[in-house]
């Protein structure tokens, strides 16, 4: 009684896993065959780089590329300078309105920026950031998710490390280069890999803030080159689609175990 | 107290305002002043170029009220958060049940289940309209096979958003499973060693144990799928449009065309307020009482 439920199990997780990657495989399969074998399923039918060729030249890909490269790098760097700083004076300085302030940050938790899209693409115009990479990132940089990341990261350094740095006559700045940084360095690459991962996929902001292939990121590019409006046929979309993704989806079969453990430290608090 | 206490306390003060500047400048300029901008504009009348904005009170909000679109459209949300929170939770505990146990093929299994949340939401709605496209799609085909009749899923009101809510459970299920993993891996052994000698079946153990002391994930995954409601909209600028006849349009979409295709700001930023409002509910909920509840700290 026992194997046989045993079987059953695993044959429901084998057949959900393949539910689950299915989409993928036939958009691989679309994008390498023309689109009439595609829809049909010809298994024998040869296979072709066709098109990507027409996908490649049909919107300026590596401009799409450099500008979401720019954008996550912009953002991360932003992210990094905002959230250590607001992360360490939360964690360890002692001043009058603290916990307010840190009440505040927490609100932001759940003023999606994606709501907000009204007045902050008024605000971004305003600072004449519009349809520019600075603009799409910014409203990003001061992260309540980062910041209390970061808190929560230093919080768990010991003490006594900071009061030894402090009896040598480190400098406030200098205990955070030389002491939290260092050691909250986990956090800093988790807190990296989940920020890369959605803001390489994030859309709606940036569809706003930008209006040119200048500016443009993948995710935008990718959703003007795939309308209907363009008649592209759905083995070019399914090419276009892999190219975009490909960057991303081989990092992480390659770092899925540093992935799943970045999800995982900064979704768990 | 000596000089040097207040001193010490006087520059930590100074060095804490200093540090929390950068965050305090980009979070009130992007987020606490957009907030109070938003409430602010909703007050007033849309600005044309022979008429100035006026102030209208209430007003955008009674039209919204009275709109038979802004209903339809909050039913349609309903219907998202309540079909997409407890299907992808359910099936997210299934995933982490199945990839925690000795099956094989179990590292393919788990990267399976992971995979769509790497993806783009515009690359996922490019896979899926693969399998939706009406004659040519997979799901057609499939039905061909069995002598269904081709279906337009995205075209037809009563199935579009239903194509939408599927894509969502797809892409944030395998998310919401790693939490459930990181959970189950804190359960400790002896528990599973003294089911196993009162003779407790896998089920009742599952039923009785594992799945009460998952609790708190359960509840912070909750918060998060809730959110994700509100926020998980890129594919329908790819699928429906919001159609066809609003049947699968979602509030932020509809905030999104009311602003940014016509160009109607003051009824958009009315729209938003509500969204914050119900958002601001939920913050508050979980701060105070999921919060006190649970303990995972």
């Amino acid at each position: 009684m026992k194997p046989l439920s045993k079987y059953v199990e695993a044959l429901g997780a084998i057949i959900l896993a393949i539910i689950w990657v299915s989409p993928l495989i036939f958009a691989f399969w679309a994008a390498f065959h023309s689109t009439s074998d595609a829809v049909n399923f010809n298994i024998s039918s040869p296979w072709t780089l066709a098109n990507f060729q027409s996908a490649w030249v049909g919107a300026p890909w590596l401009k799409y590329f450099i500008n979401t490269f720019l954008l996550v790098t912009v953002i991360l760097l932003g992210q990094f300078f905002v959230t250590t700083l607001a992360g360490f004076a939360f964690a360890q300085i002692r001043f009058p309105g603290r916990d307010f302030v840190f009440i505040l940050v927490l609100m932001q938790l759940f003023i999606l920026p994606e709501v907000l899209i009204v007045e902050n693409y008024a605000m971004v115009s305003r600072l004449g950031l519009f349809d520019t990479i600075l603009g799409v990132g910014m409203p990003y940089m001061a992260s309540a998710f980062g910041i209390f990341l970061m808190r929560q990261a230093f919080k768990g350094i010991p003490i006594e490390l900071h009061e030894a740095a402090r009896i040598e006559g480190c400098s406030w700045i200098g205990i955070l280069w030389r002491v939290y940084v260092p050691l909250a360095r986990p956090t800093y690459l988790a807190y990296a890999l989940v920020s890369v991962s959605t803001h390489w996929n994030n859309f709606l902001w940036p569809l706003i803030v930008t209006n040119s292939p200048d500016t443009r990121p993948l995710t935008v590019g990718l959703s003007i080159f795939g309308a209907p409006e363009n008649g592209v046929d759905i083995s070019v979309i399914s090419a276009a689609t892999m190219m975009s993704v490909a960057p991303l989806l081989i990092a992480f079969l390659i770092f899925q175990r540093q992935f799943v453990q970045a999800f995982l430290r900064t979704g768990i608090k | 107290m000596s000089d040097h206490v207040v001193n010490e306390r006087r520059r930590q003060a100074i060095y804490g305002w200093i540090m929390l500047s950068p965050a305090a400048i980009l979070l009130t300029t992007f987020a606490f002043y957009p907030t109070l901008a938003t409430f602010w504009s909703s007050l007033f009348s849309r600005q044309t170029r022979r008429r100035p904005s006026e102030f209208k009170g209430f007003e955008n909000y009674t039209d919204l009220f009275a709109d038979p679109t802004f209903w339809k459209v909050v039913t349609n949300n309903l219907t998202y958060a309540f079909a997409t929170i407890p299907i992808s939770i359910a099936i997210a505990l299934a995933m982490a049940l199945w990839a925690n146990s000795k099956i094989p093929a179990r590292g393919f299994v788990r990267t399976a289940y992971f995979t769509p949340t790497v993806l783009p939401m515009i690359a996922a709605a490019n896979l899926w309209l693969f399998f939706y496209t009406p004659g040519l799609g997979v799901l057609d085909q499939i039905g061909g096979f069995f002598g269904l009749p081709s279906v337009n899923w995205l075209g037809q009101p009563q199935t579009a958003l239903w194509a939408v809510i599927i894509v969502t459970i797809w892409k944030e299920a395998g998310f919401f499973m790693i939490f459930y993993l990181a959970a189950l891996q804190t359960i400790p052994e002896d528990l599973k060693e003294a089911a196993d000698i009162e003779g407790c079946s896998r089920w009742t153990y599952t039923r009785r144990i594992v799945i009460p002391l998952l609790m708190p994930t359960t509840l912070f995954i909750m918060v998060n799928a809730l959110i994700n409601s509100v926020k998980l909209i890129d594919h329908l600028f790819i699928l429906t449009k919001g159609g066809p006849n609003d049947a699968s349009k979602l509030i932020l979409y509809y905030i999104w065309e009311m602003a940014f295709a016509f160009f109607d700001a003051p009824h958009a930023a009315a729209l938003t307020i509500i969204i914050l409002a119900v958002l601001g509910i939920v913050a508050g909920i979980k701060f105070t009482i999921l919060d006190k509840r649970t303990h995972y700290q």
